[in-house]
């Protein structure tokens, strides 16, 4: 499914969420949305899965608004930090519901994974640990097989050996059947390598929307003298700097490793993790 | 083979380089079965796409080869081929850094190849 969103803005009373982006996901591809808290990644997802109408501009999954429209909502799938399900379900008939709603859901999957995570059907949502109402919502947007689903921060209290779990059905699940998978979280390191495409956002502006190996491939840091590093950098993006016993490392974006090392420098990759944090902290971050 | 990749460096050129490895220290001979894409994505939970586009371009390059229905596998010429392709790194990899690390010494060219000669005699011993 394609989503398009333009020029989309979202605000709260005097708060700017989403500032006037632009962009388009064109193909089931598994993308990383990255950000700080209140970049307006949240903000986002909930206006894409229609839970929210934007305050000017669209997002347009297959040309048509998701807003108050089955057609569409029934392709979406997005689980939230928390509070997915009404407390007082029982977690069968959290299931129940979601086979309703969702046409491709995945009845088989849904209890294979209720088993693996040792969930029990006969409980209420409200007496389940964080932990395992994690594990339920990570199994609804499993097995809803949505063609677009996007897990927002979606394990708050899973430990890591389910956390680990998730990621290795995740990618069965993906071989299995493409779909757009929406993923955004804080820990950065270990889901990395399963975005095809990472897109980072900072104060309701979309900065980066790029291939991720692309991103690895050109972004990255180069180490010598300073004098010789600041000729360098002098027409390139620099992301950090970091001064130390006349030694300058300098991180830059959209550059040419190959060259940079042929010029003689130190060139060090930096992990994706690492390109989010300089890009999108407040000292001496952002793309001068 | 390595337990994990380096989220630094792009992941397609990994998952190439893992398979040239393997090739050129023959723990896959020519002819047979190279892992395929999901086998990758499962073991290092990396995406698929990524795998592909690294498998891809070895195909592209000639050194495995696909048939149909059955996998990817490794061709007659592969080894020629990565010998060629290493060959022609080796300068950029392992010379270069080696005379800027001497010229920072101030190693004279003498001295450089005195210890170029020696290495290969405690090589033959």
């Amino acid at each position: 499914m394609i989503i398009e969103a333009n020029n989309l803005t979202k605000t709260y009373k005097n708060k700017i969420a989403l500032n006037d982006i632009s962009f388009s996901l064109e193909e089931p591809k598994i993308y990383g949305l990255l950000g700080r808290n209140g970049a307006g990644k949240t903000t986002f997802m909930q206006v894409l899965a229609g839970l929210l109408l934007p305050t000017n501009g669209s997002v347009l999954v297959n040309g048509q608004t998701p807003f108050d429209n089955q057609k569409i909502t029934e392709s979406i799938c997005l689980i939230k930090e928390g509070d997915n399900f009404k407390k007082d379900l029982k977690v069968k008939n959290v299931l129940t519901i979601a086979s309703m709603f969702y046409p491709t859901w995945d009845n088989q999957l849904a209890f294979q994974l209720i088993d693996e995570f040792s969930l029990d059907l006969n409980v209420k949502v409200k007496t389940l640990s964080k932990g395992m109402e994690s594990a339920l919502g990570i199994i609804v947007g499993l097995a809803s097989k949505a063609p677009i689903t996007m897990f927002d921060e979606p394990y708050i209290g899973l430990d890591a050996s389910a956390r680990n779990r998730f990621y290795e059905v995740l990618v069965e699940q993906y071989q299995e059947h493409k779909r757009t998978i929406i993923f955004s979280t804080h820990l950065i390191d270990e889901v990395s390598l399963l975005f095809e495409e990472v897109l980072i956002f900072e104060g309701g502006k979309l900065i980066v929307k790029d291939d991720t190996d692309e991103l690895r491939e050109s972004c990255f840091s180069v180490s010598g003298p300073v004098a010789k590093v600041e000729a360098y950098i002098a027409n390139k993006k620099v992301v950090n700097k970091q001064e130390f016993a006349g030694m300058l490392t300098a991180t830059v974006l959209n550059a040419n490793k190959q060259a940079a090392r042929e010029q003689g420098f130190d060139v060090e990759g930096v992990p994706i993790q690492k390109l989010m944090i300089y890009l999108t902290s407040k000292q001496g971050g952002g793309v001068k | 083979m390595n337990s994990s990749l380096d989220d630094s460096k792009p992941i397609f050129q990994q998952i190439k380089e893992q398979i040239e490895d393997m090739i050129i220290n023959h723990s896959i001979l020519e002819g047979e079965r190279v892992p395929s894409t999901n086998e990758f994505a499962n073991y290092y939970k990396i995406n698929p796409a990524t795998a592909a586009k690294g498998i891809n371009q070895l195909v592209d390059e000639g050194v495995i080869y696909k048939k149909r229905g059955v996998g990817m596998f490794v061709s007659e010429k592969a080894k020629t081929i990565l010998y060629q392709k290493r060959k022609d790194a080796f300068y950029f990899n392992y010379i270069i850094p080696l005379k800027t690390e001497a010229k920072k010494l101030n190693l004279t060219k003498e001295e450089l190849n005195e210890m170029l000669m020696k290495e290969e005699k405690s090589d033959d011993n």
